[in-house]
């Protein structure tokens, strides 16, 4: 009798031990490409559209979505701080613990009080970065950022625009490319969110 | 006429029967990664004037069976491969979940970019056949 109630223990035991290591490893997917070995994300030191000095790791302790743009793109930028600010707003109270960074690749006409009307729009959490010409083509070198202008009147320019996924200790974990919906960006912030 | 009858009778069985294989045979790949790896040395050869081309300028997946891309820098220093910059020894593993024609900017390529087609699962035997056929064309393109 004995023996059947610890066979029946083991059993259960194991079951649930699969059972749990199963959703560990679901739970760990991301829908956003993942780097391996995760890196650390590259400081910057830009103007930020709060009026101060904009540093990554300032952001320390928080998940830091960080994307590339500028505030006069009508194609892809508008759409993917949509979906940032409708992912936030559906966090709640755990979006406290999230922040967006989006970086200018256009500095002649964004700056800081441009980028902040802009992003206000979207979210007023949003923080935007600006800087010289320099200082921003350093940033998108350290995270292989492509830019270019577009010749013509209206001064477009064509970015990649994947948002970078850093994590609470500032490691680079995932990029997610354009496209994705908010739910999937609210699936990965909370694994990040979650992870230690 | 009847020698060539005979003939004929093999080689219309054997188109039959290829055309049936590739219409109800699922499509399978052993992985459902598509694995692109910089090799050590790349940047070397690259600084030698070697043309080194590694990504191809478009990369078909399959939804379903083989929706994985996986990017691997085996170089020893930072290259920018496909739509990102990789450290030595980094793997990037991107996940596709829609059906569709992605387009990053990557500055590897001439024309700037890079474009991921993805196809949607290839479930009824005429998408089979269509997806085998334009593969092998493509092949011998």
């Amino acid at each position: 009798m004995a023996l059947h109630v610890i066979r029946t223990i083991l059993l259960l035991a194991a079951l649930l031990l699969g059972a749990a290591s199963a959703l560990a490893d679901d739970g760990e997917t991301l829908k956003a490409g993942v780097f391996d070995p995760a890196r650390a994300a590259p400081d910057f030191a830009l103007a930020g559209s709060d009026g101060s000095e904009l540093k990554l790791s300032r952001y320390r302790g928080k998940v830091v979505l960080l994307g590339f743009g500028f505030t006069s793109c009508i194609a892809v930028c508008p759409i993917t701080l949509g979906t940032l600010a409708a992912a936030h707003k559906k966090l709640g109270a755990r979006g406290n613990d999230v922040q967006v960074v989006y970086v200018t690749v256009d500095p002649e006409r964004d700056d800081a009080p441009r980028m902040k009307k802009y992003l206000a729009a979207f979210d007023p959490t949003f923080i935007g970065g600006t800087g010289s010409d320099a200082q921003l083509a350093a940033v998108r070198k350290d995270y292989g950022i492509a830019a270019e202008k577009v010749a013509g009147p209206d001064g477009s320019y064509t970015h990649s625009s994947f948002v970078y996924l850093i994590d609470r200790e500032g490691l680079l974990r995932a990029l997610m490319p354009y496209g994705h919906p908010a739910e999937d960006y609210i699936h990965d912030i909370g694994i990040l969110l979650a992870s230690p | 006429m009847k020698i060539l009858h005979w003939v004929a009778i093999p080689f219309v069985a054997g188109a039959l029967g290829t055309t049936a294989w590739a219409a109800l045979m699922p499509v399978q790949f052993g992985s459902r990664e598509e694995l692109f790896e910089i090799p050590e040395g790349t940047w070397a050869r690259r600084m030698s004037g070697d043309k080194v081309e590694i990504l191809p300028s478009e990369v078909r997946l399959v939804l379903g069976v083989h929706d994985v891309l996986l990017l691997r820098n085996l170089d020893d220093v930072p290259q920018v491969f496909g739509p990102t910059i990789m450290m030595p020894g980094q793997s990037f593993r991107l996940p596709f979940e829609l059906a569709s024609s992605y387009q990053f900017a990557c500055t590897a390529h001439a024309s700037g970019q890079m474009t991921v087609v993805v196809e949607p699962p290839l479930l009824s035997p005429w998408a089979r056949l269509r997806w085998r056929a334009t593969s092998l064309w493509r092949s011998l393109a």
